[in-house]
């Protein structure tokens, strides 16, 4: 078996698209701010954006800032891809859990690859996509070490 | 809420399958599928002509044209590599309520020679409508993190298992080794030379801790089962193989939305199963268990109960998961070495109705009664367990 492809030809990151229920997220992004749902009634995140509370279906949701901390829930080094936050060679991809409670699928950056540690305290930092908006990536607290 | 009707009420009567130690088979799409059904159905002793009963992962209306089949009960399930499984429970409630008598589920994919047919074009996976169409935000809340899927999804288990439980890249390694000792008995397999713990760890690194032998084949593949009511199995050629207990769950799509990346439906689906089987895990005498990957395999070990949450790495390193050892999974060779052609649990079904009647060849267990055949679709998504048996077990 062999994983050698044809080489395509992608952007350096897959450009996300824009769901309408999520353009407040993204809009939020071109300052660096990251959002979160809310539900007013169950007073619980929701994460990814949606029309409706997962969970009581109401429509009760506001949009929320979040603080940007969260800890690192699982990550797997990928040797295969080209990285999305630019450089050769492998990168992490990462479940990082919110301090607000969600988890999402990101990149952690700024550190050894073999220091990323199950648990690990990070912080939220940006990277620029070709549209003004920016992904949200994760760096341990203080920035790159 | 009764489910004593279901459980023993239909048999899985008929299978076929077919996979080549080169990885590719000839023929494809609905030519392939018709010639599985048409073993599955020789294999039982039936014809077209018996069948009310069409599953199909696409459209069973249109397979079922395709076939010239009018069938009143109609399934298109799609939650990826337990589908088949789905389709046993589906079937087996509809023949235990009189809804249809005799059902066909058939699966056939060609990926690799799909991919020589279209000059190297695939992977692509999470750039498409998720599976039954429908939003994909796979695309927006996933794909741009660079994330390699399927694999992806599965090492991030793999490395939250570990930091909980301790578990080892030598403990995943053994089940790849055990799996591919059971495939040097299958001459059907894609690969049959044994290997060590050593190759899994040497071989390339993929996407940590997964390594290119931790992970299943890509190749050609296909398959069909034919089930019936238990009375009319008892007059068909070959002896049926009862359906005890059946049970799924899923608890997300998208492996970030899954409520614990250690812990899978199987233990909502497993329990469900084997309660309605009236069995405990110690009387399982076979786990058909999917291994898309090594992590996958190890994760049923613990939510069906056959080792306590965390211990699947202990359970699995003493190889007792291989020929002679005391726990047999995945006799055919698995995903990992026999084949997998993208949605797997189809194998999962003829390999233990083989085992329980007694025609696995080389690699035969010694009288089983009790096989399980546990599916996993999506990114360790849905979860469906099924329980067959011997007559023996039916009693």
């Amino acid at each position: 078996m062999t994983t050698t492809e044809t080489p395509r030809e992608l952007p350096r990151r897959m450009e996300p698209p824009e769901s309408p229920v999520s353009e407040p997220f993204w809009a939020a992004t071109r300052e660096r701010r990251l959002l979160v749902q809310w539900c007013l009634d169950c007073e619980k995140s929701v994460f990814y954006p949606r029309e409706t509370c997962p969970g009581c279906l109401g429509t009760n949701l506001e949009w929320r800032e979040a603080s940007g901390n969260g800890t690192l829930y699982a990550f797997t080094v990928n040797h295969l891809s080209p990285n999305p936050a630019g450089g050769e060679g492998p990168f992490a991809v990462a479940i990082v859990e919110l301090a607000e409670g969600p988890r999402m699928m990101t990149n952690v950056v700024g550190l050894p690859l073999d220091e990323l540690k199950v648990g690990m305290e990070l912080q939220v930092t940006w990277d620029e996509l070709t549209d003004g908006r920016h992904y949200p990536m994760f760096e341990p607290p203080g920035g790159s070490k | 809420m009764s489910t004593t009707s279901i459980r023993g009420a239909s048999a899985i009567v008929g299978v076929a399958d077919d996979a080549s130690p080169t990885g590719q088979l000839e023929i494809g799409g609905r030519a392939l599928e018709a010639a599985m059904i048409e073993q599955a159905l020789s294999d039982a002793g039936l014809t077209i002509a018996d069948v009310d009963g069409v599953c199909h992962t696409g459209s069973s209306m249109a397979l079922a044209e395709y076939l010239g089949v009018h069938p009143r009960f109609t399934e298109s399930t799609n939650t990826g590599g337990s589908s088949f499984e789905v389709h046993v429970e589906h079937a087996a409630a509809a023949i235990a309520a009189g809804l249809a008598e005799v059902v066909i589920s058939v699966y056939a994919s060609t990926p690799r020679g799909d991919r020589a047919r279209a000059g190297g074009a695939g992977g692509s996976w999470g750039r498409r409508p998720p599976f039954g169409g429908g939003p994909n935000p796979g695309a927006e809340w996933e794909m741009p993190s660079g994330i390699r899927m399927p694999m992806g999804a599965y090492a991030l288990a793999a490395t939250r298992h570990m930091a909980l439980y301790g578990t080892t890249p030598e403990q995943l390694a053994q089940i790849a080794v055990s799996t591919r000792q059971w495939a040097t008995k299958n001459p059907k397999a894609r690969y049959q030379d044994p290997i060590t713990i050593d190759d899994v760890l040497s071989s390339p690194m993929q996407t940590s801790p997964l390594h290119l032998l931790d992970c299943c084949l890509v190749t050609d593949g296909a398959g069909a089962f034919v089930m019936t009511s238990a009375e009319r199995a008892k007059s068909l050629r070959k002896a049926p193989a009862y359906v005890l207990g059946v049970g799924t769950c899923h608890d997300h799509a998208m492996i970030s939305q899954m409520p614990d990346l250690s812990t899978t439906a199987g233990t909502i689906s497993g329990p469900a199963a084997f309660g309605m089987a009236g069995i405990k895990p110690s009387d399982v005498d076979l786990l058909m268990g999917y291994d898309s990957f090594t992590i996958t395999a190890l994760l049923h070990l613990e939510d069906l109960g056959f080792c306590e949450k965390g211990e699947g790495g202990p359970f699995a390193e003493d190889g007792k998961l291989g020929p002679g050892g005391s726990f047999p999974m995945n006799t055919n060779g698995g995903g990992l070495s026999y084949t997998h052609p993208g949605m797997y649990g189809m194998f999962l079904l003829v390999e233990a109705v083989r085992q329980l009647r007694g025609e696995s060849g080389q690699r035969q267990l010694s009288n089983p009664n009790i096989a399980v055949a546990h599916g996993s679709g999506g990114a360790l998504s849905c979860m469906s367990t099924v329980v067959l048996g011997t007559e023996a077990a039916l009693s």
